[in-house]
């Protein structure tokens, strides 16, 4: 079954109709590439399941519960919003690291806020925060930075910042893994370490839908690949057919760029 | 002599830092609580703020003193300060407050703005709460911001409060200014700066050490 079913998602902002009608399933532990170029409405379809942007028509349900329907009022939907989120992890082209913390600190700072939510906090609370910081230390050795976890954001290079953001991302263990152009904004030579992280988690069959102008990567990485112009999903497909053999012409004309 | 006027002025001083810490501990939230009202989503209050700020920063702080402490006694038909030292001292503080309220909102509305967007919607994600957000992650970035600025305005407070004076307030400046009058004596003037001077340094002094201590994020 589909751990994620996206139906129908429309958004404008003013009168410029930056999605329309964009419709897609995505399957447990299945990595999803979203390509095309810039302004074609990527971003803005990842800010939608983040509920980071509100979609103006459609639906978003995850494993069977709908957690948005435009059908619905708006007020009905904010409810519950904050653990609706946490069905989508977001990794940020620019990190957004908070930078008065440690990488560590970083990690671990969602998971103890939401700790205290729970009813045997008080009782637990030595246990429960040694269990959350250790869960932080493991996911930062996953991503290779044992040696970096008290350093602050701007002690570390954006490789690494990255690396700390997506393990920021994994700590509340969400369903879908969500990266927004996550090498953008890094120097050639530190693109490799955070797509070979990112690969390692496309082993262990993590769920991602990753939004990325690295073509190979996107063909070697991910399972399906969507190819959106315009606002519109114009192909769609297993990932190495949609590279090697496009059957648009216009995701034909964007590859040749490449 | 020279004790005489030590004593007095020492006194004057102390009405001086009254005026100056009741202030600060008056205009600062209030301050807060402005800015986010300048940046409400509700046109009517922010178009409110927006006016009372311009009409506070557009008219001189001596005159917004002489109405708060008259002004009452002369509508209302009694003096709501009482005349007393400490009925005036209230009244500077009153005044103060709201005017420097006025100075801290567009401060803190420039700090909580220079906080990168992102830093909000990293938050969200991780399901942060709003206020969870806003004490966890953009205050301390906003108080580095609003150090420098801040430390501006109340090295201009500590000088604002010789203003009391127009009130017949008993503060720094007016206890070395009755010298001169009574003693015909110069000295005690440049006396009373070297109080100010002292004052400002130590507030130097601090606002280096905060801005020290948020040095190790950037």
């Amino acid at each position: 079954m589909a751990v994620l079913e996206v139906k129908n998602i429309e958004k404008h902002f003013e009168s410029t109709k930056v999605l329309r009608d964009v419709s897609f399933d995505l399957e447990e532990g299945s990595a999803l590439a979203i390509i095309g170029s810039s302004g074609s409405g990527k971003t803005t379809l990842l800010r939608c399941l983040n509920f980071l942007e509100v979609p103006d028509r459609g639906s978003i349900v995850v494993r069977g519960e709908t957690l948005f329907d435009a059908a619905r009022p708006l007020k009905e939907q904010e409810k519950d919003l904050r653990r609706k989120r946490l069905h989508f992890g977001m990794v940020f082209q620019s990190f957004n690291l908070f930078p008065q913390y440690t990488a560590l600190e970083n990690v671990t700072l969602s998971e103890k806020l939401l700790a205290k939510e729970r009813p045997d906090f008080k009782q637990n609370k030595k246990e429960i925060l040694e269990e959350i910081e250790k869960h932080g230390k493991a996911l930062l050795e996953q991503m290779g930075l044992a040696e970096r976890m008290e350093h602050y954001p701007h002690q570390l290079s954006g490789g690494q910042q990255q690396r700390v953001a997506i393990a920021r991302a994994l700590a509340l263990q969400p369903d879908i893994l969500c990266f927004d152009e996550p090498t953008s904004a890094l120097d050639p030579e530190l693109t490799g370490e955070v797509l070979k992280v990112i690969r390692g988690l496309a082993d262990q069959h993590t769920t991602m839908i990753i939004v990325t102008h690295e073509m190979s990567f996107a063909r070697d990485v991910a399972d399906q690949i969507i190819f959106m112009d315009e606002g519109v999903i114009v192909e769609q497909g297993d990932a190495r057919q949609v590279i090697d053999h496009p059957k648009e012409e216009r995701t034909r004309q964007f590859l040749t760029k490449y | 002599m020279f004790w005489s006027v030590t004593l007095s002025l020492l006194d004057g001083l102390w009405t001086s830092f009254e005026i100056f810490i009741f202030t600060l501990l008056f205009s600062l939230p209030l301050g807060l609580i402005l800015s986010f009202g300048a940046m409400s989503r509700w046109r009517l209050l922010r178009g409110l703020i927006q006016t009372l700020v311009w009409i506070i920063r557009g008219t001189p702080l001596m005159l917004q003193l002489i109405i708060i402490f008259y002004g009452p006694g002369l509508w209302l038909g009694h003096n709501i300060w009482n005349g007393s030292e400490s009925g005036r001292i209230t009244a500077t503080v009153v005044a103060f407050s709201i005017n420097y309220a006025c100075y801290f909102s567009v401060i803190f509305r420039g700090g909580i703005e220079g906080v990168p967007v992102g830093q909000r919607e990293a938050g969200e994600v991780l399901g942060m709460t709003k206020s969870q957000i806003f004490f966890k992650v953009t205050l301390l970035q906003m108080i580095k911001r609003v150090v420098p600025p801040m430390s501006n305005e109340v090295m201009t407070l500590v000088k604002d409060t010789s203003l009391a004076r127009i009130i017949a307030a008993y503060e720094l400046t007016f206890a070395g200014y009755s010298f001169m009058k009574s003693q015909g004596i110069t000295w005690p003037l440049f006396y009373t700066g070297v109080f100010y001077l002292a004052f400002v340094g130590i507030l130097t002094l601090l606002f280096n050490y905060i801005e020290r201590r948020l040095d190790y994020f950037r």
